[in-house]
């Protein structure tokens, strides 16, 4: 049995739990928030890897583990396309000054 | 390690690799779910970031960050538990497997213990003596994070049912298979990746 991986797996969890913590207390804005999401997919990866045991799937099995968080991220891209780079459209009035002065 | 062979596969290692295929297809539709639900709250995040900040600091940061060491102390015995019954080691896979299951109760009385606090501050929605939301932002921010935590607490306590039916089974000559272990091992070790990306954005949005 090898269990020193794990525990060792265990604790760089835990300190990382500790970085994204202490992180959101920083004042550097939003920058928190990148730092979190990027600590968060370490953490995922390191569960994945280890505790998950893919280090020792197949290729096969990989491919379909890490298919969600590939769509996922296609997912959470286009999101972030749509409502960013929405601009008001020439053809909703939304502006009841406007619609009763074309009436 | 034993591991029995059954029809149709020819040999362990394809019988193997197609019990690992089907689990990990059900846990990437179990991401897609939870995936849904974040990339809501995120969004929320890009039309009312000051709401969101302001309600993400309301909640009990204390009690989010234990369940999450929790959470993730749970995983490492889930995981040894897997390691121990591959070695044919069931006292020890029994003991890593019920700690595991406690420490999934643990996690879901802090949550509870959350929630009726959350109650009595008026952030439950709909429900509680009054209700203290200070902007409508501020109301979706928790109708979020109850949809979030709430279909994740259910992911949990089926975990704990599994875990706790696991150990249970490795006391007598009925215990489960390697391949059933690490299966309900993998489904928790799920249920700990979705609170890693939910706490950093429920929690420490502030």
């Amino acid at each position: 049995m090898r269990i020193g991986r794990l525990v060792l797996t265990w604790i760089a969890l835990l300190v990382l739990l500790a970085l994204t913590i202490a992180s959101s207390f920083l004042p550097i804005g939003d920058w928190s928030q990148l730092i979190n999401f990027v600590i968060a997919a370490a953490k995922a990866a390191l569960i994945l890897w280890i505790f998950m045991k893919m280090r020792e799937e197949t290729a096969l099995v990989r491919l379909a583990a890490i298919t969600s968080a590939v769509l996922l991220l296609v997912l959470g891209g286009m999101l972030a396309a749509d409502y960013e780079l929405r601009s008001p459209s020439p053809y909703v009035l939304t502006d009841a000054s406007s619609v009763a002065s074309r009436i | 390690m034993t591991i029995v062979r059954h029809e149709p596969f020819p040999d362990i290692a394809r019988q193997r690799e197609a019990d690992r295929l089907g689990m990990a297809v059900f846990l990437a539709s179990e991401a897609m779910l939870f995936g849904a639900v974040v990339m809501g709250l995120l969004a929320l995040r890009s039309f009312e970031p000051a709401s969101f900040a302001a309600t993400s600091q309301r909640l009990n940061l204390v009690a989010g960050s234990v369940n999450t060491a929790v959470l993730l102390t749970s995983s490492l015995l889930v995981a040894i538990g897997a390691e121990a019954r591959a070695c044919d080691r069931q006292r020890l896979a029994r003991w890593a497997l019920g700690c595991a299951a406690l420490l999934g109760l643990v996690f879901l009385a802090i949550k509870g213990s959350e929630y009726v606090q959350e109650y009595g501050e008026g952030l439950m929605p709909g429900a509680g003596p009054k209700q203290d939301f200070a902007t409508p932002g501020a109301r979706m921010f928790m109708d979020g994070y109850f949809v979030a935590t709430a279909l994740h607490a259910l992911h949990v306590t089926i975990g704990v049912a599994m875990l706790a039916g696991c150990a249970w089974r490795l006391r007598g000559d009925d215990a489960p298979s390697t391949v059933a272990v690490e299966n309900i091992g993998l489904y928790w070790h799920l249920v700990d990746i979705v609170w890693v990306f939910l706490f950093p954005v429920l929690y420490l949005s502030r």
